[in-house]
């Protein structure tokens, strides 16, 4: 009994540790004086309305969304179908899939930020362009676990075949029937995958720098000038997370839920 | 071609200067004690945040797992929110707690703790915390799947031949699991070795890693050299996959013993 009350309150600790900033960093978002006081002095929406009458964020906010919402759309038009046939038909090739996942855990932002602008600006092609096929690759491990795993719940292979026994072409089976029954775990990785290119900084700050500035340059910027206005930018960060991770867990939930049933 | 031929033109300009192949770069790199010494905080930094996380970690899934289904998923889908709590924003958090004028900072100075009040955020400690911070989520979600490995009938059939909870652990538990935690381990260790714009947004380019050199030396704060920046680069790739490598083997001689 005794050892379970320790292990609570381990756990609690815990949970304080990884809660703690973010409530602190709301709180600063709407108070109105918090330099001298342990608790900010007064409660107030002044900083999220002049965050949000500001069109530079306006804009950023918008070429972070345009950028990794781009990135995302590639990455379904051109690596989704691509491990589709892999996986169904081509099982062998699946370690040159597990290689570049591995590729593109060991080499951070950092380290091709360097090879980006090595490369392309002797080829003289637009460095934001550049950075779109970075993020597309760099989004292939969760959009391929998500996919793989999504093909394997519903045994993909053996659906296909019993929808072309039932009379279907290829291309009814994979519209009308695989399709429907993997698009839950397709969003999943898609909004993942979304919700990590939005929180890049490294890429976009040195190879592409304050000429297309996103929302973490933004808040990069304003870190220097505005404490309230950065913590407005972080709390709205904050909510797009949420909502982004909610979506994810009750999706997951669902496309569960479509296998057992 | 967005990833593969960048990586490989930066290995080739790492052996290049303006006459022609060389390993002076290299030479540079290795002899620059100020370089070094990135190397050397990246690492140690790295390693000790990715055991810390890993051991907090460890304690709680087992703590985590004594729950019910809806409790358990309830505090994942809470780290999933935290998972993505990293760089700009997360550095900006802990300002706010611990920056100079921080709401913990003031609150030390009030109960005149003087040495949490003097605790800097912009030091190497500080650094810790936050890489600590995002490791954590992390480091929970790779060791949860590993503890579901171990089945509730090794526990009982470990208690029938008289083993207690602690021989079970020793003997049975924490061996079966190894495997994956050294490969969780060194996951967490590349990790934070590639991670910048967290220290970057605390301290610019004052405090000295091995990412923020690579930063610094192509952004050129005094002037851009690109080679050494890519020798340096090169340099840390070769970290990461010796992690990735040691993650691999373990994971396959886990895959044999199971």
């Amino acid at each position: 009994m005794k050892k379970k009350g320790v292990a609570d309150l381990f756990l609690l600790f815990l949970m304080l540790y990884l809660i703690l900033p973010i409530i602190a960093t709301a709180l600063y978002a709407f108070s109105t004086e918090w330099n001298s006081t342990v608790l900010p002095e007064g409660l107030t929406f002044k900083w999220l309305s002049v965050l949000f009458q500001d069109v530079e964020f306006i804009q950023a906010f918008g070429r972070s969304v345009l950028l990794s919402g781009s990135a995302v759309l590639l990455a379904f038009l051109l690596v989704v179908p691509a491990i589709f046939v892999i996986v169904l038909y081509f099982p062998k090739y699946e370690k040159w899939m597990q290689t570049i996942v591995v590729l593109v855990y060991a080499f951070p932002g950092v380290i091709l930020a360097v090879g980006l602008i090595r490369t392309y600006t002797q080829l003289g092609i637009p460095m934001i362009l550049a950075v779109l096929g970075v993020y597309v690759i760099s989004i292939f491990p969760y959009i391929y676990q998500g996919t793989r795993n999504s093909l394997r719940n519903i045994n993909a292979k053996q659906l296909l075949d019993a929808a072309e026994l039932l009379g279907a072409s290829k291309r009814q089976a994979f519209a009308k029937v695989l399709l429907p029954a993997i698009y839950p775990g397709l969003f999943v990785g898609a909004l993942l995958s979304f919700s990590i290119l939005f929180g890049e900084f490294v890429l976009i700050n040195l190879v592409v720098g304050s000429r297309f500035e996103t929302v973490q340059i933004y808040l990069m910027e304003k870190l220097s000038t505005s404490g309230h206005i950065a913590s407005a930018v972080v709390f709205v960060y904050l909510v797009l997370m949420g909502i982004l991770t909610l979506a994810i867990s009750v999706l997951t939930k669902q496309s569960k839920g479509l296998v057992k049933s | 071609m967005f990833f593969v031929i960048p990586l490989v033109n930066m290995f080739l300009s790492s052996f290049t200067d303006s006459d022609g192949f060389t390993l002076n770069q290299y030479k540079t790199a290795l002899l620059n004690s100020y370089i070094l010494q990135g190397f050397k905080n990246s690492i140690t930094l790295s390693a000790v945040s990715a055991l810390v996380a890993l051991v907090v970690s460890l304690f709680a899934v087992y703590a985590m797992m004594r729950f019910t289904d809806p409790v358990k998923e309830r505090i994942l889908v809470m780290i999933n929110l935290t998972s993505n709590f990293s760089g700009i924003p997360l550095a900006f958090a802990f300002i706010v707690l611990l920056g100079n004028s921080g709401l913990f900072t003031l609150l030390f100075e009030k109960w005149n703790l003087d040495a949490l009040a003097s605790f800097s955020l912009y030091s190497w400690s500080g650094l810790l915390l936050i890489y600590i911070y995002f490791q954590l989520p992390l480091s929970l979600m790779l060791l949860y799947p590993i503890y579901y490995g171990i089945q509730q009938q090794w526990k009982d059939a470990a208690a029938l031949l008289g083993a207690n909870t602690v021989q079970f652990w020793m003997k049975i538990g924490i061996p079966v699991m190894l495997p994956g935690i050294v490969g969780t381990f060194s996951v967490l260790f590349a990790n934070a070795m590639g991670a910048y714009a967290s220290a970057y947004a605390l301290t610019g380019s004052d405090y000295n890693l091995a990412a923020i050199r690579i930063g610094t030396l192509l952004s050129g704060d005094i002037f851009a050299q690109p080679e050494l920046a890519s020798a340096i680069a090169v340099l840390l790739g070769a970290t990461m996959i010796s992690a990735m490598v040691l993650s691999e083997w373990s994971i396959k001689k886990a895959r044999r013993n199971l």
